[in-house]
């Protein structure tokens, strides 16, 4: 196992490079300026100064180089010297952000709290939800506790989140005014009052997405446990005359979980990515909302190291799914 | 008159006087909404507005320009001028007199060395500086003692308050960005995020193109104000759900450009907590006409460039049919609403430089319009439906950027076009493409491979001279100049480029204005070479408990902040 884990991560090195290349090329090759938000009142040679002392003027192939040097060995340097205290990044260039001409990661671990909370939060919600409607829609097939879960996991996995967003935002804080509408992310939980008032803020953000994971994961569970409440093993199981609930959570439950961890565990970068629409409804400001406007901007640094994290963490967690799988299932063996 | 104007100025500022009764500080915390999130608070390294007006909150100019465009003395103890002597006779150079006692947030004293500081900060040629325009022509700014600054200019300037004034030429401290002059401008990462500055607030957490924290200037020269002690800046999300939580939740007290349909902002107002406000600039929707054949049939380097005059629209006839065909008033309602009205003129404000009578173009005139063309000699022969010349169709390309109002303009011009017999083709482009500027593209504006564009611009504080020098014959787009310039129309007329140059040499402000006036018209009811559709205006809203908002589209919204008070 030790030894497939390696290689796997040895060749993620190459893959992870090619993906950077490719990320680069298209983001760099992609019509767009930018200056282009900038008012018509400023001059064209103001914006062409502008656009070199970002360093625009260089040739592709040395920004491409510059960056890679940037991002594998002195944003690393930096995040040692912050965990550390050490001062081994010194003075080197680190990736600037065009619109906010300050670096990079700082910006992002600003971020990644708001995202983990919200987005993080909702991923689990969403499979504690789903795991038990799953088991109880597959073992009362057909029944109406089956049905109205099927219908659920149909409306929140066909309804758009801007969408229930919006009809939540309108409901909960617009008619009712139970939650607020705008995310604060500057609150502190320091007593019992803030924490209420921070679940409060997260509620309906977690609920939307939520309900969307929530969707997904239970029709994986129900579809899983289907296929194993079917097999001989469970016959002979009841035949030996063990109690239906060890049947069902112990025998079924476990078989059925392999698969099912394995979309859970691919899943997670998608939290690190952030639900775009999801924060920009509900004004999170997190990773996803950081992503769109550094689109929006053209501010390509932002936009490459954000989607290099993402393909970073997409190939880690296959490598984890994969290794999750060999656990759970015995008869996997990969040496 | 521009005495009146001042007293005028100064007398809206005695009106929001109440608030001075209250102690700093007394009513407490004010939530502002921007629904676009600010990235910096340097407004020499970025030119958004979102930046500008979030900065202008803390980092002050010498002098302001208050909602009706005249000037007020901010830092200073009066608008120099050739009458009191700040402005020499040869207009070469302005010499400002800084308030006494001013002190920047930390505590320290505001000098004529900042200000001297900040004009070297931004002309430093390696740091890009998104301001320079504003110091176009400044040979040196000097300050021979504490509380004087003279700035020098390397000709007659008529027009000397370029640096230093508005929202978009704010004052920086020079203790604190002393080590970010040119290429390390982006280095210094805490002082473009917390500027110091002599506002009515100062910045306690910025996180970028998130949320700011701020609270009251300490140091802040009116003892009693601001009289919020603490505001949060937030920023993100969009116009509809910005303008939600001020009118319908509450939760914001106010919040920048909830431009929406006007139906989206009256069923909002129906919430009852909080009221919009409207005041209207120098932003006009046009449309530009290409005087140059933009035909594909032509060489590359030779599209769109003087060596081929546009087949169909040299003829004044047909320009002017074009713009007859609008209904301008329709546009603003369905575009626009309370924050637009219908215009003939490329410079709508401020009055003094406003053509008044040029109003020619408000009602539609389809019957007069197809006799222009008739008479101009494109007639249906061939019974099509469109109208032709000599074997060529008035066929047309009609680009715009991507933008639901600019969709819903292009779909009904288009058909009042078609009404006319034009055959007319839409194109809309990515705003980050049109208005990019990227000389490889054949989609920008400025490239104008299109018949006809459309497209709003204005101008920066109240004096629309280099915003009208823009059309003069040199400054066409051409190959050579790698497609840069602001001619978009390629507009040539040695009688308009003389009068910019008489423009130039006049320091009388009423000569100006009956010169402004004057070009004015030669683009739009003479030549009609730019056909103007709506004076966009500023449409913001605010709490019903959040006092003292006075809507200035002349310099920052967030200009009078520190007299913002809450109504009990």
């Amino acid at each position: 196992m030790l030894t497939y884990t390696l290689r796997r991560l040895l060749i993620a090195i190459p893959t992870l490079l090619f993906i950077s290349l490719i990320i680069f090329l298209l983001l760099d090759l992609a019509p767009g300026d930018p200056m282009a938000q900038m008012p018509l009142t400023v001059p064209p040679e103001v914006k062409q100064k502008m656009r070199e002392a970002l360093g625009l003027g260089e040739p592709i192939h040395i920004r491409y180089a510059l960056w890679l040097k940037q991002f594998f060995i002195i944003e690393p340097m930096h995040i040692l010297d912050a965990m550390f205290g050490t001062n081994l990044g010194g003075d080197a260039q680190r990736i600037i952000s065009w619109q906010t001409r300050s670096p990079v990661a700082d910006i992002i671990a600003q971020r990644v709290p708001q995202t983990l909370w919200v987005v993080g939060l909702a991923y689990v919600v969403g499979v504690a939800i789903a795991l038990p409607i799953g088991i109880i829609s597959a073992y009362k097939q057909y029944s109406w506790f089956d049905q109205i879960g099927t219908f659920i996991s149909m409306i929140g996995f066909s309804v758009p989140t801007f969408f229930t967003g919006v009809v939540l935002i309108i409901i909960f804080a617009v008619n009712l005014q139970w939650f607020p509408s705008i995310y604060d992310t500057t609150h502190k939980v320091t007593g019992w009052d803030s924490f209420v008032f921070q679940l409060r803020q997260m509620a309906m953000p977690v609920m939307v997405l939520a309900l969307y994971n929530a969707s997904q994961i239970s029709r994986f569970m129900r579809a899983s446990m289907l296929d194993n409440l079917r097999q001989d093993y469970v016959r002979t199981a009841r035949a030996k005359g063990l109690r239906e609930r060890v049947v069902v959570l112990t025998h079924v439950l476990r078989n059925s979980m392999i698969p099912v961890v394995t979309v859970i565990a691919l899943g997670v970068p998608t939290i690190f990515g952030g639900a775009i629409i999801t924060e920009q409804v509900f004004k999170v400001n997190g990773l996803g909302q950081l992503l769109i406007t550094a689109i929006h901007a053209n501010d390509l640094p932002m936009v490459q190291t954000l989607t290099f994290i993402f393909a970073i963490l997409i190939v880690l967690f296959n490598l984890v799914a994969d290794i999750l799988y060999g656990i759970l299932d015995p008869r996997i063996r990969y040496d | 008159m521009k005495l009146m104007t001042l007293l005028l100025g100064a007398g809206a500022t005695l009106a929001l006087a109440p608030a001075a009764m209250a102690e700093r500080g007394a009513d407490g915390h004010v939530n502002v909404i921007y629904s676009q999130a600010p990235s910096i608070l340097n407004a020499y390294l970025s030119s958004g507005t979102k930046d500008i007006e979030a900065a202008s909150l803390v980092i002050e100019p010498l002098i302001r320009y208050d909602e009706t465009g005249a000037m007020l003395p901010w830092l200073v103890e009066e608008v120099p001028t050739v009458e009191n002597g700040g402005v020499s006779e040869d207009l070469t150079t302005i010499t400002y007199k800084i308030k006494p006692g001013l002190k920047w947030s930390d505590g320290t004293d505001f000098t004529a060395e900042d200000v001297v500081f900040t004009a070297e900060y931004c002309m430093h040629p390696e740091g890009g500086c998104a301001q320079l325009a504003k110091f176009e022509g400044v040979d040196s700014v000097t300050a021979p003692d504490p509380l004087t600054v003279v700035v020098t200019f390397v000709g007659p300037k008529p027009f000397p308050y370029g640096p230093f004034s508005g929202g978009q030429s704010p004052i920086i401290q020079k203790a604190q960005f002393a080590d970010c002059l040119g290429a390390r401008a982006p280095e210094c990462t805490d002082a473009n995020f917390m500027p110091i500055g002599t506002g009515g607030f100062k910045v306690d957490e910025f996180r970028p193109n998130d949320v700011i924290t701020l609270s009251a200037n300490p140091e802040y020269r009116d003892a009693a104000k601001p009289a919020f002690a603490t505001m949060t800046f937030k920023g993100g999300g969009d116009a509809a759900a910005a303008a939600r939580s001020v009118l319908e939740t509450g939760e914001f007290d106010y919040a920048w450009n909830t431009q929406l349909a006007p139906e989206v902002l009256e069923e909002m107002l129906k919430g009852g907590k909080g009221t919009l406000v409207n005041a209207f600039g120098t932003l006009v929707e046009r449309i530009e006409i290409n005087m140059t054949d933009p035909s594909p049939n032509l060489p590359e380097g030779e599209r769109s460039t003087a060596m081929h005059p546009h087949p169909i629209f040299s003829d004044i006839r047909v320009r002017t049919a074009m713009s007859k065909a609008i209904d301008r008033q329709l546009l603003s309602d369905i575009g626009y609403g309370e924050a637009g009205r219908p215009t003939c003129n490329l410079v709508p404000a401020p009055a003094m430089f406003a053509s008044t009578d040029n109003t020619g173009c408000i009602p539609q005139d389809m019957e007069g319009a197809k006799a222009l063309l008739d008479e101009a000699g494109w007639t249906d022969t061939d019974g099509d439906g469109i109208r032709d010349k000599d074997g060529m169709k008035f066929s047309i390309v009609y680009q715009t950027s991507v933008n639901a109002v600019r969709q819903d303009f292009q779909a009904i011009i288009k058909q009042w076009w078609e009404e006319l017999g034009v055959e007319v083709q839409l194109k809309s482009v990515d705003g980050s493409v049109f208005f990019g500027g990227d000389p490889g593209s054949p989609d920008t504006f400025q490239k104008f491979y299109a018949d006809v564009e459309m497209y709003a611009n204005n101008f920066d504080g109240t004096d629309p001279e280099s915003y009208l020098a823009m059309y003069t014959c040199d400054k066409a787009p051409k190959p050579e100049t790698q497609w840069q310039g602001e001619n978009i129309n390629r507009f040539c007329d040695p009688a308009y480029d003389a009068l910019v140059a008489e423009l130039g040499k006049t320091g009388e402000l009423e000569k100006r204005g009956e010169i402004a006036r004057k070009l004015n018209d030669m683009l739009t009811k003479e030549s009609m070479v730019i056909i103007p559709l709506v004076d966009r205006g500023r449409l913001s809203a605010h709490a019903n408990t959040l006092g003292g908002v006075v809507l200035n589209t002349w310099d920052s919204e967030l200009w009078n902040a520190a007299d913002w008070y809450r109504i009990k």
